[in-house]
């Protein structure tokens, strides 16, 4: 019973953790899908942490606080687009340089920050509630339903946009802007008006992804609190094949290697010949990443042609140019 | 006075230096099919590109049936009914026809595909065109992926129908049922503008032609009171003989080049590709190949350039087996090779690059020691460009700006610039406007007096008869029998190219 208790806690921070990268992937995969890279995601992730925490702290309001970050994220994607789709600058750099002033604006903004905590009344919103009945469930349970509003919304947002991008008329049409921005514009469509949308919403959603730490996960704020999460991220959105239900599975699988490194922190490992070698928490928290390059290596022997990426991505579009 | 749907007036269109479209005036009637004919360069991409709101004209101005218009956006020209079948496809290649067809139109929020399906099914058999709809764009034959770009329009219920070059890339057979639904088209109401290089084409299917020369509208001609020889001189700018000119090798340069013997080739399914080929081709000899389009044509020219393995046979080069060898030894015996493929666009050049660029990447294989000779490079672009008459502000345009027929004068010019002994070139006046056909074949001629031994994968018969000593043809991998062109008819080629022998016919 012990040990089934402890796995499920070890699902249920699985989730939290997979959570924050699921917001991440799923705003990344729309900005993709139009065929736009941006490696801009931990910046904008820290963006939305800190307002959110900042107007929690504030305000005392729970929901004015995950506004506030989801238009900071929003904010920080669209220095982006305006510099991508309208001056159709290099995406690759533009990227870059949106994290490194995400995390020097996160850095300034959060500065009288740290010190403080977060009134109860904005936490309160975010507070684990149990799912009647489904939270019974041994194991599963308390991972799914016993958790934050926030880890649910996820879920239902990583449904939506499935529908939305496979279904909808509108998701024909970003696919086909990704895939090849000369026929969807020869077909009429408004391009730039697409891509302004999906990139601003794709930010929505990074910054959302930074605000679970600061509102719900830690809930604090700390310099460069989400630790490369956003560099995580983009590997993900390949990871996922650019689809959002496959995005849920990749989030908490790379949430489940995070929270393994908190679990087996200084576990002492009895070593051949004597003696005993404590797994540091270094070589622990590198896990996630030593996973990345697996899965980059993985991805590279992909060939299915649905599975590659959108064939415009990181492109620039100019409708006079051939 | 004649009532337009479409006026075109004193449009002009620059790019940087270049000016593509220079006043030119184009009006469409009712009902009618107009072709628009011209050079390579001569802007007449360029000038639809803006009655289907691609490009912004710098000047000029359009009427919609008598009234002013802006297009902003292809959006624009779309509501006005116009519908463009691109020179170089604009389809999505991992969606589906229904989904290529569902871009861009207004509905409900779902998408319902079966519903879609069924209604675009019923256009397509309305207008008598064959077509799967669920079949994936990358799995598509150029003429399927053309098919779908007619739907698109037609779906749209467009009015006036612009294609540009649709029959480029197309078969004999296909171009018959291609005429077939822009007939049907006409007698429903609709407009057409087709481009194309093939005056018989021209004759055939137009109402009225509309000449261009270097940007300027030269001419509307009534079809059925004109004729090619005029029609050549307004677009050449001067008259030129139509006629092919057979040279002959000295009798001292040639001697036995290439001999290929029993060579099998496999597909990736293990189906044999090529099967059991053999022939023989000599120095200052043209030897021409025609076949149905996929009878082998790609994989004979690859396998002797090294890009396939054979899994039999043997291909012998001035006495020495070349089958093993790879592709970059192979260049350096001697062998070159340039294949226009159906699509045009995939085909040996890096886009970005310039044509200076682009001629250094072959001519750096020849070369010794690490740095670029640019200076050769240089020299060898601008003896290109002088010789195959190629249209381009300078050497160092980026290729991809360039014409589409200037394109590939640039891939061919370059296989020739090498100086090679014997030269593979297939296709090589796909889309190529009249004098540069014939400039093109009268590089060939050169070549071949000058003892360079060409394999030639033709298309048109009468080019195949007028330009080669031998005609081997091919049907489905297997040689059918190779004929002498002075003395075969177009009757007896095309049988063979439907797989009979020659000693099976009565002659
Ligand atoms: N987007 C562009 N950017 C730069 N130059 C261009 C562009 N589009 C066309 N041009 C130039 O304008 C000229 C006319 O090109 P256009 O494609 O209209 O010729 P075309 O008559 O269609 O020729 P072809 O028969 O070879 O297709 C060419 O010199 C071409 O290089
Ligand atoms: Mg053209």
């Amino acid at each position: 019973m012990d040990i089934l208790n402890s796995i499920g806690l070890f699902l249920q921070s699985t989730v939290q953790m997979g959570t924050i990268l699921l917001f991440a992937t799923l705003g990344g995969i729309l900005c993709e899908r139009v065929g736009h890279l941006n490696l801009g995601i931990e910046g904008m992730m820290l963006m939305g942490a800190v307002i959110g925490f900042f107007t929690g702290y504030h305000t005392g309001s729970g929901w004015a606080a995950f506004i506030a970050a989801a238009i900071a994220g929003g904010f920080g994607a669209l220095i982006y687009a305006v510099i991508t789709v309208t001056f159709l600058g290099n995406q690759i750099v533009t990227g870059l340089v949106l994290s490194i002033f995400g995390t020097g604006f996160s850095s300034f903004v959060g500065l009288p920050l740290s010190t403080v905590t977060m009134p109860q009344s904005a936490m309160a919103p975010f507070r684990a509630f149990k799912v009647p009945l489904l939270s019974k469930i041994p194991v599963l349970g308390p991972a799914l339903f016993e958790q934050s509003i926030y880890v649910h919304i996820g879920l239902i947002l990583a449904i939506f946009m499935y529908i939305y991008i496979n279904k909808t008329r509108f998701g024909l049409n970003l696919r086909a802007i990704g895939e090849n921005p000369a026929s969807a514009d020869a077909s009429g469509i408004n391009i730039n008006l697409y891509k302004y949308i999906h990139i601003i919403v794709g930010g929505m959603l990074c910054g959302l992804g930074g605000a679970y730490l600061t509102l719900v996960y830690v809930p604090l704020w700390q310099d460069g609190i989400t630790s490369g999460m956003g560099w995580i991220a983009v590997t993900l959105i390949i990871f996922s094949s650019w689809n959002p239900i496959k995005a849920i599975f990749s989030a908490y699988l790379f949430g489940a290697l995070r929270s393994i490194g908190f679990k087996l922190q200084n576990i002492q490992i009895p070593k051949i010949g004597g003696g005993t070698f404590i797994l540091n928490s270094q070589l622990l928290n590198m896990l996630p990443y030593i996973m990345t390059i697996v899965v980059l290596v993985i991805i590279a022997l992909r060939k299915k042609r649905e599975e590659q990426p959108p064939a415009w991505l990181s492109l620039p579009y100019f409708r006079e140019d051939r | 006075m004649q009532k337009y749907d479409i006026e075109l007036i004193n449009i002009s269109k620059s790019f940087g230096i270049v000016k593509a479209n220079s006043e030119i005036s184009l009006s469409i009637a009712p009902g009618e099919i107009h072709a628009l004919l011209g050079e390579n360069g001569s802007g007449k991409s360029t000038l639809m590109n803006i009655l289907s709101g691609i490009y912004t004209p710098d000047e000029g101005i359009i009427k919609l049936d008598g009234s002013e218009v802006k297009f902003n956006s292809p959006s624009d020209s779309i509501a006005a009914g116009i519908g463009m079948v691109h020179q170089h496809f604009k389809l999505v290649d991992v969606m589906s026809a229904t989904e290529n067809i569902l871009i861009g139109l207004p509905g409900g929020l779902f998408i319902k595909p079966k519903k879609a399906t069924r209604e675009i099914q019923a256009v397509a058999d309305k207008y008598g065109l064959k077509i799967d709809l669920s079949k994936k764009v990358y799995e598509m034959s150029v003429s399927e992926k053309q098919t779908v770009e007619i739907m698109k329009v037609l779906y749209r219920g467009a009015r006036i129908l612009i294609l540009d070059e649709p029959t480029a890339v197309l078969t004999p057979q296909e171009i018959v049922s291609l005429f077939g639904i822009l007939r049907n088209m006409k007698a429903s109401g609709c407009s057409i503008i087709i481009i194309t290089h093939k005056l018989n084409e021209v004759m055939e299917i137009s109402d009225r032609v509309t000449v261009l020369h270097k940007g300027r509208s030269i001419k509307t001609l009534v079809t059925s009171e004109t004729d090619m020889t005029e029609l050549t001189t307004l677009m050449v700018g001067k008259p030129i003989s139509l006629e092919i000119k057979r040279t002959d090798a000295a009798a001292e340069l040639i001697k036995p080049l290439l001999e290929v013997s029993d060579l099998t080739v496999l597909n990736a399914d293990k189906r044999e590709v090529l099967d059991n080929m053999s022939f023989t081709l000599s120095s200052g000899e043209i030897l021409g190949v025609a076949g149905i389009a996929g009878s082998g044509q790609k994989e004979l020219c690859e396998t002797i350039a090294g890009l396939q393995r054979a899994a039999s046979g043997d291909i012998i080069y001035k006495g020495q087996s070349i089958i093993k060898m790879n592709p970059r030894d192979i260049i350096k015996k001697g062998i070159t090779m340039s294949f226009i493929p159906e699509d045009r666009l995939g085909m040996g050049l890096v886009g970005g690059m310039s044509v200076i660029d682009n001629v250094i990447l072959k001519k750096v294989q020849m070369q010794k020691g690490i740095i670029v000779d640019r200076k050769a490079g240089k020299k060898a672009a601008e003896r290109m460009i002088e010789r195959f008459g190629i249209n381009t502000p300078s050497t160092h345009t980026i290729v991809r700006k360039l014409s589409g027929g200037n394109i590939q004068k640039v891939l061919l010019g370059r296989e020739i610039e090498m100086n090679p002994e014997l030269l593979i070139t297939a296709y090589p006046v796909r889309g190529l406007d009249i004098g540069a056909s014939y400039n093109i074949y009268d590089i060939l001629n050169e070549q071949k007096s000058k003892g360079v031994g060409i394999l030639f994968i033709g298309e048109d018969l009468d080019v195949l008869l007028g330009l080669c000593d031998r005609i081997m043809v091919i049907h489905s991998g297997k040689n059918m029998g190779i004929v002498d062109a002075k003395s075969t008819t177009k009757e007896k080629l095309g049988l063979m190219m439907l797989g009979q022998r020659p000693d099976d016919m009565a002659s």
